[in-house]
């Protein structure tokens, strides 16, 4: 019994779906308690007003945005490594939800930023090695699509993501030399002296879980997409042969 | 490997076009930048370093697709593979011929256009080791972008939305560079890591280069 069991498409699919349900009520509960907590019963920040509210949805899509790339760099590497086609297949559908979540916080972002700080956009280092990494998910995607071969696409792909990831890095420090920035630094921590206010970090945390069990729901989802696409293609092939 | 150097660059030479193709595609992009931002030379002079290094670099992009896929289509690539030369050793020549034949000459080209958009005199000296610097990790980098797209009917668009995300560490820090020493401040700092991501790119990317390639062969 080891975890690379579950390297078995089969295998895969059949825990996947028994896992499912239950991550996707437990996502959707936490997500609406964390969402209308933080909307609805937390006070007015004193100096920023109700805009403050926006981090119940800007700082867990962040959270996602970056992590979903790692999850692509450990998927891909395990790939690379130990050539199972599930693992290349959730970092192919890992990628879609990462841009979207790039995008949410890039435009939460903006939307705050305005009252704020008097502009949509500021060249800051957060906000701008943001939006390359949002530039390095397009690439991504754009070479899985471009490309017909599935274990060829997820050879390159996976390359590539390795690659981008130490890039992506070397863009932020880059980014950071190159302005000093607008936005706050981290203001939730576990041994920081200054942190959000409780009343503030309670919902954002439920707000955190919340998202992450989302994302773990719609990486299952889509892999499971995946493979039987990759199926049916096999499927197809195998007829187009015979006949 | 200096066979495969000195074919590759003679071809560069006598192919025609490809050439001077990135130095007059500089030249275009340095003339338009005037018309676009208009002719003020106090505003062309602050402006200057960033500009020519975003020219050089859209040069340089634009060659790559003649890289690799020419060889691929002629099946050379194929015969290089097979060679007793290890695979690395083949992109980190190819690389290298591209730096000569493209970067080199955008380098040298790079003060001439500096005197069209009234680039300072103190940045004449650092616009050019910024450039010799940082040109080097562009075609490495390049050619990675290159070799991942080689076996597609029409790589040319997406190697460009792969490779340019990859150069904008290079970027930052080679403008940063030519900035401060056109505004003659000190350049250490941006031209020390400039050379660390040339040193580093060159050391590591062509292993990433000669595997995407082996898959693209497979």
């Amino acid at each position: 019994m080891s975890i690379w069991e579950y390297a078995n498409p089969k295998k895969f699919l059949t825990t996947s779906e028994r896992v499912m349900p239950a991550l996707w009520v437990s996502a959707a509960v936490l997500c609406t308690v964390g969402l209308i907590w933080g909307f609805f019963f937390t006070p007015d920040d004193y100096r920023q007003g109700s805009t403050v509210k926006i981090i119940f949805l800007h700082v867990p899509a962040a959270l996602i945005a970056i992590n979903a790339w790692f999850m692509m760099l450990v998927a891909s590497l395990i790939w690379v490594v130990r050539r199972h086609h599930v693992s290349a297949l959730a970092a192919k559908a890992a990628a879609p939800i990462g841009v979207v979540m790039t995008l949410i916080a890039l435009i939460t972002g903006a939307l705050w930023g305005q009252p704020m700080w008097g502009t949509w956009w500021e060249w800051d280092p957060r906000l701008t090695s943001f939006l390359v990494l949002f530039l390095f998910y397009l690439g991504y995607i754009a070479l899985w699509e471009a490309i017909e071969d599935p274990d060829t696409a997820a050879d390159l792909t996976s390359i590539l993501c390795l690659v981008g990831s130490v890039f992506a890095v070397l863009s932020r420090y880059a980014v950071n030399f190159w302005n000093q920035g607008l936005h706050q630094g981290a203001s939730l921590s576990l041994d920081k002296e200054e942190n959000v206010a409780d009343a503030f970090s309670n919902p954002l945390y439920v707000c955190m879980i919340g998202f992450g069990l989302l994302f773990l729901a719609l990486v299952l989802y889509r892999t499971g997409t995946e493979i039987r696409a990759r199926r049916m293609r096999a499927l197809m092939l195998r007829e187009r042969m015979q006949a | 490997m200096r066979a495969l150097l000195l074919r590759d660059l003679r071809l560069a030479l006598r192919a025609g076009g490809g050439f001077g193709l990135g130095l007059a595609f500089f030249l275009i992009v340095t003339v338009l930048v005037p018309f676009s931002v208009g002719p003020q030379s106090e505003l062309l002079g602050r402006i200057a370093p960033g500009v020519l290094w975003l020219g050089a670099l859209l040069a340089c992009l634009l060659s790559l697709d003649r890289l690799l896929a020419l060889d691929w289509e002629d099946g050379t690539l194929d015969l290089m593979a097979t060679a007793p030369l290890p695979l690395e050793a083949v992109v980190t020549i190819k690389a290298l011929a591209h730096w000569i034949t493209t970067s080199l000459p955008l380098v040298l080209a790079a003060p001439v256009l500096g005197v069209l958009l009234n680039l300072p005199t103190a940045g004449f000296l650092w616009l050019v080791v910024s450039l010799l610097l940082g040109t080097p990790a562009l075609s490495v980098i390049g050619t990675f972008g290159a070799a991942l797209t080689v076996g597609l009917k029409r790589g040319g668009l997406l190697m460009s939305l792969l490779v340019l995300p990859l150069y904008v560490p290079t970027l930052i820090f080679g403008a940063e560079a030519a900035r401060r020493g056109a505004a003659g401040m000190a350049v250490e700092t941006p031209l020390l890591m400039l050379a660390g991501i040339s040193a580093a790119t060159l050391a590591l990317l062509p292993f990433a280069s000669a595997a995407v390639l082996r898959v693209n062969l497979r």
